[in-house]
């Protein structure tokens, strides 16, 4: 008998019995950390339900969604007119939080904050600022020892949202860049290494003495990676943090399009961080199965609200209150 | 002289085979060294018994990876030692000259195929038609990996038992199925055993077949159609991840994978090597 | 008597008959299943890339272009990332995998020629994502720190050792590709070396020749045929490498003269990008990328096996 229940145990464990519900998601690793974070404290409020987030990036995100292989997506760059003609199933764009992508450095021996500017960063990622203590980057930063080490290049080199917001800025404040590289999820960068994942651009920048990359704000953050200030189109030097990246989304608040598809990079506003952006869950209209659709919905709430407060302790700005009322009208449009 | 210049380099040459000799080895015990030393510290009862933790946040452990690879090498196994354990049997026991060789060069052509090229049929199989990653593609994508080892294994060791065995079976009157599996297979077990082992322990190492088969976790598996964690894969996300805490883990993890992977190849080989079990001639 | 016996005796017979030929059918069976896993195979492979290969036909081999914007695409950094690491990779480890497989068969008492060879042959069971964890935190910090400055200092007037030294690249990459081939050319290496005549070698010591020149001018050439196959077959397996060398290869789909630059592999590309491929023409492109590894791993061991096969008919021992 005791034989007998140790055996079902086992094979009740290998089966996996307990959940009562599982739901899979991919996407987007720049909003990653939040993402675990809700999806974890969503489980504990509500035992019987797993929501497995994969950060394989936007561009995994949107083609997933697009295949039906999982319940839904996430990404930072919003689907373009092409990729939602090719949805089976209609999908909306959630904004789920605000957040940054900062340039982050490994330069041994600097202990001073590096500024940069739009020419200086276009100039690194183009190759064309290519020592680190090139005049451009020395004018902008007078006090600090910059070595005579070449600039290494951490890209990714996966399909990225975090690499649609760079070079979407880049397109703006560079018309060589907009013309050479051009602003998408994956593009032909002219130099440096890719890594996998905001995750694989922080390691590589965190291992790697002398290169630059960009992340979201929290990679840099958690891994105590010194990241700095980028001037802004009010001529500002600006620092990501909350309230500097709420500045950049304010106008877009103000005058959000109804199916939430915005670009908030180089925002006007004298104190609003250039870099900034919305992030999106992708979250099919119509969700064959009755209980993961009332999951989905009831997360998106819990989202809305409760999931708004827990944003700030990752250094994601929440949403602004307007956004958050349209986004509320449009769970309903879910079935 | 001549002489003295000829018996120089046979001194150096021959010493420097041995110094190769003395470097390759010694990466075995480097690995193993430095997994030692940074993963075993970190392989506590968390570890072993927690879920992984949101990243950024300290704990955790790597419960349901362990789980998962015992899940997804499991039913791997379940589909694939049977299929090359009867394939193996036809090809040693039954005389068929084509057929049997057209089986054995393609089960050689699978050994080599690379594993990203097995995970890529995996999931056509089985991902694109569920329309869902899941543990059982994961599996299939394994068990096609075992499928050969195992039945060359076992054709191999089945081959070495010798004819004498069989042909007194058959005449004390042993119908052939009979002969295999009461005479044959016995005899050579220790052989195809160890293939089985060795195959596992292959497989259960393997990472690239389930990155778009099985992906990943944070929680426990839902079941087998249901996207699961994995050792190989947990090791791979961790180790080019920035987070130091990640990093310990996939050391841990690490440690554990070829702590399982060599244990089982080293009593696989010593099995092997004590005995075979039938007198020679 | 014959009539009365007969009876049970045939049809015990038939009994024995018919499950001979059940299991005689189901053994062959399973044996089809194995040729249907490589038919299955073959046609997945061709199938799925028949959108890139009918949208940009040959030219994908030869194209340095790889842009999922405008649907483009082109093996050849690819190509050029594997062909390269590999033949890198042997050229690190043939030297010392043969070596120390002439040390193991020539100077090495049975036994402790034995103890070697099965520690050697436990690194074949180690798996790829832990040299690869291994690479990422030991091999590449000593590549950056000593030796890639090292190399610059004195080989950087090649246009091989230029650039910076990021750690991670091309030499990386072989670096651990060339630990990871060890076992299969020391092993095998080993057992062609091994199965030369001992005749042979002693026909050259009794000319006066030293032991050395013995192993190289007789007992090598001799084995030269299964060392040639132990390369290819390490070769094979180089090819196919994937998380180890998509750990440290640094992941950018060029061809730099250089090999302390980054570059890709095929297997690489496909586990990084495989999820986020959208659209038919790029699934079908890594697809394709997937056929081109498969066909030459599939020529390569074939020609390992030729020489493997030859060698043992060979150096069988027989005057």
């Amino acid at each position: 008998m005791k034989q007998l229940s140790l055996a079902l145990a086992a094979v009740a464990a290998f089966a996996g019995v307990a959940p009562a519900q599982q739901l899979t998601g991919a996407g987007a690793t720049f909003p990653a950390v939040i993402y675990q974070k809700w999806f974890d404290e969503y489980h504990k409020l509500h035992p019987g339900i797993q929501i497995n987030y994969q950060s394989l990036g936007s561009g995994a995100g949107i083609q997933q969604l697009t295949a039906g292989t999982v319940d839904f997506g996430a990404s930072d760059m919003p689907m373009t007119d092409e990729q939602i003609s090719k949805l089976k199933v209609k999908a909306l764009h959630f904004p789920t939080v605000l957040g940054a992508v900062v340039p982050t450095y490994n330069l041994p021996g600097v202990t001073q904050e590096i500024k940069f500017t739009p020419e200086t960063l276009a100039g690194i990622f183009l190759g064309a600022i290519d020592k680190w203590n090139d005049k451009r980057l020395q004018a902008d930063n007078p006090g600090a020892k910059l070595p005579n080490d070449n600039i290494i290049v951490v890209h990714r080199s996966d399909g990225s949202g975090t690499s649609f917001v760079w070079t979407d800025y880049l397109s703006k404040i560079s018309p060589e860049w907009k013309s050479k590289v051009g602003a998408s999820t994956s593009v032909s960068w002219p130099t440096g290494l890719g890594g996998k994942g905001n995750e694989g651009v922080a390691g590589t920048v965190k291992q790697t003495p002398n290169s630059i990359g960009y992340v979201e704000l929290i990679y840099a953050v958690q891994n105590k990676m010194p990241y700095g200030p980028v001037k802004n189109s009010s001529g500002a030097f600006v620092k990501a943090d909350l309230a500097s990246v709420s500045e950049a989304a304010a106008g877009a608040a103000r005058n959000m399009p109804a199916d939430f598809r915005v670009s908030i990079t180089n925002a006007p506003g004298k104190g609003a961080y250039p870099i900034s952006s919305f992030t999106w869950l992708l979250v099919p209209t119509q969700i064959a199965d009755a209980n993961k659709d009332k999951v989905i919905k009831d997360f998106l709430q819990w989202m809305l609200t409760d999931g708004q407060k827990i944003s700030p302790t990752l250094d994601f700005a929440p949403l602004p209150k307007e956004v958050v009322a349209n986004e509320t009208k449009q769970i309903a449009q879910i079935q | 002289m001549h002489l003295r210049w000829r018996k120089t380099v046979n001194a150096v040459m021959l010493g420097f085979t041995g110094v190769c000799t003395v470097l390759t080895v010694s990466i075995l015990f480097l690995i193993l060294g430095y997994l030692l030393y940074y993963g075993a510290s970190s392989l506590d009862w968390n570890f072993f018994t927690k879920l992984p933790k949101p990243p950024g946040e300290l704990g955790g452990g790597m419960a349901n990876a362990i789980v998962g690879s015992l899940e997804i090498v499991g039913v791997a196994a379940l589909i694939g030692i049977p299929i090359g354990f009867v394939a193996g049997i036809y090809l040693a026991e039954y005389d068929d000259k084509t057929f049997a060789a057209w089986v054995r060069y393609v089960a050689d052509l699978l050994n080599g195929v690379p594993s990203i090229v097995v995970g890529i049929l995996a999931w056509t199989l089985v991902v694109v038609p569920m329309r869902h990653f899941s543990a059982l593609s994961g599996s299939v994508a394994l068990a096609f990996m075992l499928i050969p080892i195992v039945t060359r294994q076992t054709e191999q060791f089945l081959r070495e038992v010798p004819m004498s065995l069989r042909e007194g079976a058959l005449a004390l009157g042993a119908s052939k199925w009979k002969m295999i599996a009461t005479v044959a297979v016995p005899a050579g077990s220790k052989g195809i055993l160890t293939g089985m082992i060795l195959g596992v322990a292959r497989i259960s190492g393997e990472s690239a077949p389930l990155l778009f088969t099985a992906l990943n976790n944070q929680f426990w598996g839902g079941g087998l159609s249901q996207p699961t964690a994995s050792l190989p894969v947990i090791i791979y996300t961790h180790a080019v991840a920035p987070y130091d805490d990640w990093h310990r883990q996939a050391w841990a993890a690490g440690l554990v994978l070829i702590a399982l992977v060599l244990t089982a190849n080293i009593a696989a080989r010593m099995v092997l090597a004590r005995g075979v079990s039938v007198p020679r001639g | 008597m014959a009539t009365l016996a007969a009876t049970p005796a045939r049809a015990a017979k038939t009994a024995s008959q018919t499950g001979d030929l059940i299991a005689r059918l189901l053994a062959l069976g399973f044996a089809a299943l194995v040729l249907l896993i490589a038919v299955i195979l073959v046609f997945a492979l061709w199938n799925g890339s028949a959108p890139s290969r009918h949208s940009l036909g040959w030219s994908f081999l030869f194209s340095k272009n790889w842009d999922p914007v405008t649907e483009k695409f082109g093996a050849l950094p690819f190509i050029y990332g594997t062909a390269m690491t590999s033949l890198l990779a042997l050229l690190i480890s043939v030297p010392l995998g043969v070596g120390a497989a002439v040390f193991l068969s020539e100077l090495a008492p049975p036994r402790l020629s034995n103890a070697l060879t099965f520690l050697i042959e436990l690194l074949a069971a180690i798996p790829s994502v832990i040299y690869g964890l291994l690479a990422i935190f030991t091999l590449v910090p000593l590549m950056r720190r000593y030796i890639e400055p090292f190399l610059k200092g004195t080989l950087g007037f090649l246009p091989f050792f230029q650039g910076p030294a990021l750690g991670v690249g091309v030499l990386t990459a072989s670096m651990i590709l060339a630990i990871m081939t060890f076992p299969f050319i020391i092993s095998v290496s080993r057992e062609a070396l091994l199965a030369v005549p001992r005749d042979q070698r002693e026909a050259a010591l009794s000319l006066g020749a030293t032991k050395w020149e013995s192993t190289w001018d007789v007992v090598i050439p001799y084995a030269r045929l299964g060392i040639f196959g132990s390369i290819f077959l390490g070769l094979a397996r180089a090819l196919g490498e994937t998380m180890a060398v998509t750990m440290v290869i640094g992941n950018d789909p060029s061809i730099h003269a250089s090999l302390l630059q980054p570059g890709y592999s095929i297997a690489a590309i496909i586990a990084n990008e495989f999820t986020e491929a959208t659209g038919a023409v790029y699934l079908g492109a890594l697809v394709e990328l997937g056929l081109v590894l498969f066909c030459l791993t599939i020529v390569i061991n074939a020609v390992a096996r030729l020489l493997i096969i030859a060698t043992t008919r060979k150096g069988s021992g027989r005057p």
